[in-house]
């Protein structure tokens, strides 16, 4: 789940266009970006899809810091690959916004004026190989659980992007489990990497979801919206029942001493993250935060000149017919 | 000089050079993964490394069945040190700005074309296969760096300020590609690889055009810089690839 604590915007909209509104979407159609629409509607999209293409931005940091060091030409590519997808969706997502009104250029100041937000997630360390096998199993496992249902959101554009996203998506949650795989059957020191690598991913992975929203009234704004499909209790529970036989499969221990099977409720039981790190690292205390964003502030400003230069460029070539006239 | 050269012995070092050009090249470039200017450029980045990792794969695999000790493309890649690598030295300039990555890129792409369509004739014929799938990839490659470094050379004063600056500074590496060794020499007699002197007139002719609608001038002075087909490398390799072959090396027992 790449949006997290989004919060719903209020509406004061003519309560007839509200209700035909809500009845449109009742009915399962989608509203695509030149229908009316409640303003609430709108920025609480722009929010949701925005912090969406920002943590699919920021998510190649972690990656890309194992790309250069990817122990065989195949984890190379596979992970340029990968990485390589997790750009377009960033680029889908933006454009998606984009017919909500706000410029890509106005995502990013915003993201690097601390104003948007990307998914906690990212703010922690990529410290080993396996921890390469750990996102794409484990973070990329907690990404689809909340992008499956979105590929039925009723705006038009996110519904599409998602079910673009959903297919690249199940591919690098595969490649991730296959590289923790291949590490849990591996040599003693490999091993050893894959049980870290799941100590220390899975309760950021488990706060992906967001703290419990079921008495929330901006979850259920949005839910009825359908912009947010499932609660955030819901999603985590299934990610729980999905992963533990995994890990189980793996030889691997998760790092639960309570973590058992309630067969009334057709589920695990389990424990609850550490809240108080989640809303540090939401406030930019997390261990990565700082090059984080530091990184892509970088990227923004050294990339100024490129920009310049190909609008510079464009200028001259609009204005090259005229002169010639 | 002796005149006799084994060819099995030539084909391995000329598969070397190829693959060992196309690994650096591309593990550069993926050194820019999530840092380029635009969101396009990640991706159109990303997509260069993948492209020539790939190539990697397939030069060094043909590099190790030739040799035939039973070395893999992975082994080649991740266990020899500086002095058996047998890139060019332009790939191992380091990334930069945006603008050197791009020049480089250019520079290497213009001669890189017309090679992977001498090879694609390879009296051999698992090279000429080889060469034609990189060639179709490459193709696009040159498209978009001779593109960009027109855009940018003839954009704003500052971009094509850094544009000639990359220029300057990457264009003694690039005499290399084009002068051959015996090792070149007996290949291209063999039929198996292009006359590389022959690619000369082809990359001239692109350069100069490209770089006179870039409105960048090409830099006066003949010195160039050579060895890098050789063995004989800048510091900066070394560097690379202790970062690249960090866990290979250091955990010799494992597989991945």
């Amino acid at each position: 789940m790449y949006a997290q604590m989004v919060t719903s915007e209020a509406t004061q909209d003519d309560p007839e266009k509200l209700a035909a509104f809500q009845a449109r979407i009742d009915a399962g159609e989608k509203i695509e970006p030149k229908d009316w629409m409640p303003e609430g509607y709108r920025k609480t999209l722009i929010r949701q899809i925005g912090q969406h293409a920002h943590s699919e931005i920021v998510g190649q940091l972690p990656e890309g810091n194992w790309i250069t060091r990817a122990p065989t030409l195949e984890r190379k590519a596979i992970l340029l690959a990968k990485v390589q997808d997790e750009a377009g969706h960033g680029l889908y997502l933006y454009c998606a916004a984009e017919t909500l009104g706000v410029s890509r250029d106005e995502l990013t100041e915003a993201l690097l004026a601390g104003k948007m937000k990307y998914s906690s997630i990212f703010n922690y360390p990529t410290l080993t190989w396996a921890d390469i096998g750990a996102v794409g199993w484990l973070v990329d496992g907690a990404a689809i659980m909340n992008q499956v249902p979105l590929q039925r959101t009723s705006f038009g554009p996110y519904s599409r992007a998602m079910i673009r996203i959903c297919k690249e998506e199940s591919f690098h949650q595969r490649q991730g489990f296959d590289i923790m795989r291949k590490m849990a059957t591996g040599t003693e020191a490999q091993r050893r990497m894959a049980q870290d690598a799941l100590n220390r991913f899975w309760y950021p992975s488990l706060m992906m979801f967001g703290p419990s929203d079921k008495d929330s009234v901006h979850s259920a704004q949005s839910m009825r919206w359908k912009i947010k499909m499932n609660t955030n209790d819901e999603l985590r529970q299934k990610f729980v029942d999905q992963t533990v036989p995994q890990a189980e499969y793996l030889g691997l221990t998760v790092p639960d001493p309570d973590l058992r099977w309630n067969a009334e409720k057709g589920g695990y039981d389990f424990s609850e993250p550490d809240w108080t790190e989640f809303f540090e690292v939401l406030k930019g205390n997390g261990p990565c935060n700082a090059e984080r964003l530091a990184a892509r502030q970088k990227a923004w400003d050294d990339g100024a000149w490129v920009r310049e230069g190909l609008m510079a460029h464009a200028a001259k070539r609009a204005a090259a017919p005229l002169a010639a006239e | 000089m002796s005149a006799v050269v084994d060819l099995d012995a030539a084909m391995f070092e000329g598969l070397c050079r190829l693959g060992d050009s196309t690994l650096v090249l591309g593990h550069r470039v993926s050194e820019w993964c999530g840092h380029a200017p635009v969101l396009e450029e990640d991706i159109a980045l990303a997509n260069t490394a993948l492209d020539l990792i790939g190539q990697t794969q397939m030069w060094l695999g043909l590099a190790g069945e030739v040799e035939g000790r039973g070395r893999t493309a992975d082994a080649l890649a991740f266990h020899r040190d500086v002095w058996e690598f047998r890139n060019l030295l332009l790939v191992e300039r380091p990334n930069g700005d945006f603008g050197h990555t791009l020049m480089r890129q250019f520079l290497f792409d213009a001669w890189h074309q017309p090679m992977l369509a001498g090879l694609a004739q390879s009296q051999d014929a698992r090279v000429a296969e080889i060469a034609e799938k990189a060639g179709k990839e490459v193709a696009y490659h040159l498209e978009r760096s001779a593109d960009l470094v027109i855009r940018l050379g003839d954009g704003s004063d500052e971009s094509h300020a850094r544009m000639q600056d990359a220029l300057d500074m990457l264009w003694p590496y690039t005499g290399e590609m084009m002068v051959p060794d015996a090792t070149d020499i007996a290949l291209a007699e063999a039929g198996i690889m292009p006359d590389l002197t022959g690619l000369r007139g082809t990359w001239d002719a692109l350069v100069r055009d490209v770089l006179a609608e870039a409105t960048l001038v090409i830099p006066d002075g003949s010195f160039m810089h050579k060895g890098g087909k050789q063995g004989q490398h800048s510091e900066h390799l070394g560097h690379m690839l202790a970062i690249m072959q960090f866990l290979p090396r250091a955990y010799p027992d494992a597989t991945w």
